[in-house]
């Protein structure tokens, strides 16, 4: 289905829909397409092609709400699917607060282009695709006598959606990715380390294709031999290809239904200081040929930047509409586009130069964070640092603490963010982190 | 959400579940002769046992050595209390079929979400291509799978309304409502799930399956001097609506106070190595985290496991078998088959401290020329089917739940989990305790939330000192993850002590 075809569905379903009933609808159709390579010690282990479809239905019938989704895409099979969700959300108890957002809130069209979609994507071919994932599996295979195995994976996606509303926003979009990821196996006294390495980018001719076995070995070689050390508060960076899982339990602070639901500690917190003064993030939808970037939202609310934190102080959450409604706050957006952290003057490398002694943090594994309360426990990997170099791998250990109380350690970001994701976090270096070990 | 599925394609009268038949006795020359269930299966996915064939052979052209055919048409329905209310309902619905071809180990892989011959046939092709060695294979002639019933439903899904399940949400606001005079929101919501599947290889197996699974889960938000507390509780199974009880959800109403109110007394234990005890039934997230991922054979085929050289080694002590069990009745983890069509079966791994087995799909179970054991599982029609965890438990061991927590001079007792995780190679994993004890000289003292585990599978198991008579499944809703795919698990255990794990907690 082309974009115009999918417009055209669109608008059938909404008006069979407000025929048969409905007060309100919306529709998204999405699309996408995926290809993914896997090698394995030089062998191409998994082909892998996938392309989907989705329509999804809003239907606001008499205050009341459910939504609809389904794959099946022929007209009929979709007027009967909505047929029934409509009988079936009258049995649905009222909800004044549930309606499509106020037209004056939606996008108008008119913005710039975001430039987040390689319209060259699709013209790739199988054997190109293989061969540069071949390459940069090359880099790390037979290269060292303790390899186990190398595996090198090459995936794109090219994704596209149109979004209508029976109250005046139209919109489409489109959006393609592509990566390469290399991880390496090695053998060892104390288990098989691994570690992994991966590029990507919007733009094929953009995604950095070497570099990446080797930087996959070098990290799986450096973490042979980790030993458990004591106990204690230590001071901890956390590398910048990490640092966004420690960003996420306050994302989910920030979420209007978590605070609707009491389960946010960051409730009533606009306006105050909620971390240390180094931490100012914007949510900035509008960047070019940002990862995350967006002119409209999945309600088709206009995408605006706005400050998140500034030194320390929260300024905004992420309210969609329906919360926006609950709250009896002004919608900003249900989601996250392009976390922009400031960044401070050092990378990692010179951060780890000058620490006497603490915990370089490379992976997280498991744990959680209570959101009411914030305390959170999270597994690491990592390296001890002492007098600016690594002393050896550090592993079973856990840091624990409270979220409220976490951002405030913070003493330092560093100028490094990892290329591709939309969370662009540096490396960041905590104080007197509460590490569990021997 | 009442969504009869006849409405969106012929129900060419499928047998809502249940109704084992008879194995065919007659094989005309002319073709199979296929029961009448299967037919409707056929029927359902408007596909005739001749375009099987032929789509099969498609994907057999370039030189591939297996290929199967994975049919699936799966309805999915939520319902949501929040503010008292249910207000909240959707749908969704997925359709179409996964078309895979092995050569050796190598896979090829493509879907479709239009069941037309032309979308199959050019599926095929692209799977097809990862042989390429030309010639090619002719499908074995077709032979019904007659599979067991491990989830015979009384009343469908497809039969349940939304209507029918609002009075049990409601019930469960209210319950939990009048326990408690600090409970300020409640949260309750059903979300059940039909599969029709409908498989098909080259090898000629034709099976189909309906696979039902619920669950119904609350969360109970307190307040008490400005503090907020909450917790969240479920229970999950393949079963039909008959599932949702007053007894179930109050049960449920009761846990979910019961602990919410403890969290307010909770405090942090201390951090670092000490002895920890398991409750039985859900910490057997134990088992799942610190050994079943690292069991799972396509990790020790590639031999990026920490156990792939321990099979038929000790690993843990005499008393201590394991097993993973797909064939548990009703339970959230078993199929009738495995989504590669290969029966399911209760798979030993550690029998009396030995390594016996690991979990195999068919690649590795060709790889280590062994049986598959039925562990080959995909989230959907859209994805591989890999070795995956069903129900992972431990035998009862000789001890006694009392005199395993009497031993602990300074520990902590563990019983309400919300996630974990491993790393295969290094082996450590990690489970996430919401709630539990600290042991004193020997008694359970203060409870204790929100902290982190970290342990090595390998040396976890090995710690396992004691083992209690009690052994219990869990059934909550899990969820296991892996390689992006999501499926349904259980798990269970007995009380265990296990000599030394890491605990996250606070230096003094």
């Amino acid at each position: 289905m082309n974009t115009k075809e999918k417009y055209t569905l669109a608008d059938q379903v909404i008006e069979h829909a407000l025929k048969s009933g409905a007060k309100q609808v919306s529709v998204s159709l999405n699309e996408s397409h995926n290809n993914d390579i896997e090698i394995r010690d030089q062998k191409i282990d998994r082909l892998t092609e996938s392309n989907r479809n989705s329509l999804t239905v809003g239907l606001y019938v008499d205050n009341k709400y459910s939504s609809l989704s389904t794959n099946r895409l022929k007209k009929d099979d979709l007027f009967k699917f909505v047929d029934e969700g409509i009988a079936a959300t009258k049995y649905l108890a009222e909800d004044k607060f549930r309606s499509l957002p106020a037209e004056d809130l939606y996008y108008k069209g008119g913005g710039t282009d975001l430039n987040v979609a390689d319209t060259k994507l699709g013209d790739i071919d199988a054997k190109t695709k293989i061969d540069i994932a071949s390459e940069v599996l090359n880099e790390a295979y037979n290269k060292d006598e303790r390899i186990i195995s190398v595996s090198a994976y090459y995936s794109d996606s090219i994704s596209n959606r149109v979004l209508v509303t029976s109250n005046g926003f139209k919109g489409d979009s489109a959006r393609t990715n592509v990566s390469l990821y290399v991880t390496v196996s090695v053998k060892s006294d104390k288990g098989r380390p691994s570690d992994y390495w991966y590029e990507n980018a919007i733009f094929y001719d953009k995604l950095k294709k070497t570099g990446i076995g080797t930087k996959a070995l070098e990290r799986t070689l450096k973490k042979i031999g980790p030993e458990k050390i004591n106990s204690g508060k230590y001071t901890m960076i956390v590398e910048n290809r990490s640092a966004p899982n420690l960003l996420s339990p306050l994302y989910n602070a920030l979420q209007g239904n978590n605070l609707y639901q009491k389960q946010s500690f960051l409730a009533d917190k606009i306006g105050k200081s909620v971390a240390s003064s180094i931490m100012t993030v914007d949510d900035d939808p509008l960047i070019i040929s940002g990862p995350g970037s967006r002119l409209f939202d999945d309600e088709g609310l206009a995408a605006v930047k706005r400050p998140i934190l500034e030194d320390g102080t929260l300024r905004n959450y992420y309210i969609d509409n329906y919360y926006g409604r609950k709250l009896g706050m002004e919608p900003t957006s249900g989601s996250s586009s392009n976390a922009v952290f400031r960044l401070g003057k050092r990378n990692m490398d010179e951060m780890v130069a000058n620490l006497k002694k603490g915990i370089l943090v490379t992976g997280f594994n498991g744990g959680n964070c209570n959101g009411s309360t914030g305390d959170f426990s999270y597994g690491i990997e990592g390296y001890l640092i002492e007098n600016g170099s690594i002393v050896h791998p550090v592993n079973e250990m856990n840091i624990s603490g409270n979220m409220n109380q976490l951002w405030f350690n913070l003493v330092e970001a560093g100028n490094d963010i990892v290329d591709g994701s939309s969370f662009m976090i540096p490396t960041l270096m905590f104080e007197g982190i509460d590490f569990s070990g021997i | 959400m009442k969504l009869r599925r006849r409405e969106f394609i012929r129900l060419g009268g499928i047998t809502a579940a249940g109704s084992l038949v008879l194995p065919s006795m007659l094989q005309s020359c002319k073709g199979p002769v296929l029961s009448d269930n299967v037919n409707s299966y056929l029927n359902h996915f408007e596909v005739t046992p001749h375009l099987l064939k032929k789509v099969i052979s498609t994907a057999l052209d370039k030189g591939g050595d297996y290929a199967d055919l994975y049919f699936e048409h799966t309805i999915n329905n939520f319902s949501n209390l929040e503010d008292k209310k249910v207000n909240q309902a959707s749908s969704n619905i997925g359709y179409g079929v996964g078309i895979r071809v092995l050569k050796g180990d190598q896979t090829g892989y493509a879907f479709t979400e239009e069941i037309t011959p032309e979308a199959m046939l050019k599926a095929a092709t692209t799977a097809a291509n990862i042989a390429n060695s030309g010639g090619s294979l002719n499908p074995a002639d077709i032979s019904e799978y007659i599979t067991p019933n491990l989830y015979p439903v009384k009343i469908s899904w497809e039969d349940t309304s939304v209507k029918d399940k609002i009075p049990f949400l409601e019930r469960m606001n209210d319950k939990i409502f009048s326990l408690d005079n600090r409970v300020s929101k409640v949260n309750a919501s059903i979300g059940d799930t039909t599969s029709y599947i409908l498989f098909y290889n080259s090898e000629g197996r034709l099976a189909w399956d309906y696979r039902p699974l619920v669950y119904l889960a609350g969360s109970c938000v307190m307040e008490q001097n400005g503090r907020i507390e909450n917790f969240y509780v479920s229970r999950s199974a393949r079963e039909g609506s008959e599932f949702l009880t007053d007894e179930l959800v109050d049960m449920l109403a009761n846990e979910a106070v019961e602990k919410t109110k403890l969290q307010f007394e909770a405090v942090k234990p201390k951090a670092g190595e000490m002895e920890v005890v398991m409750s039985p039934g859900e910490s057997g997230i134990l088992l799942h985290e610190a050994i079943g991922h690292a069991f799972e054979a396509d990790f020790n085929r590639k031999g990026t496991s920490i156990f792939s050289d321990k099979m038929g080694k000790k690993v843990a002590e005499n008393f201590i078998t394991i097993v993973d069990d797909g064939t548990l009745p009703s339970n959230r983890g078993s199929l009738n088959f495995d989504d590669e069509g290969n029966p399911t079966e209760n798979t030993v791994i550690v029998k009396d401290g030995v390594l016996t087995s690991y979990l195999h799909d068919r690649i590795s179970a060709a790889y280590y020329k062994v049986k598959p054991t039925g562990n080959g599982r995909r989230q959907n029609f859209r994805y591989i089917p890999i070795p995956r965890m069903r129900c992972t438990r431990m035998e009862n061991g000789p001890h006694k739940k009392e005199e395993i927590i009497a031993s602990v001079k300074n520990g902590i007792y563990v019983d309400s989990f919300s996630n974990g995780q491993v790393n295969i190679g290094a082996g450590d994993f990690t489970f996430f305790v919401k709630a539990g004890y600290i042991i004193e000289k020997g008694k359970l003292t203060r409870p204790i939330k929100d902290i982190n585990i970290i342990g090595n599978g390998p040396q976890a198991l090995a710690d396992i000192v004691m083992a209690a008579d009690d052994t219990k499944l869990a059934d909550g809703t899990w969820t296991c993850g892996k390689a992006g795919q999501s499926v349904p698990v259980t798990m269970g255990l007995p009380t265990v002590k296990i000599k030394k794990l890491t605990v996250g907690g606070i230096n003094a």
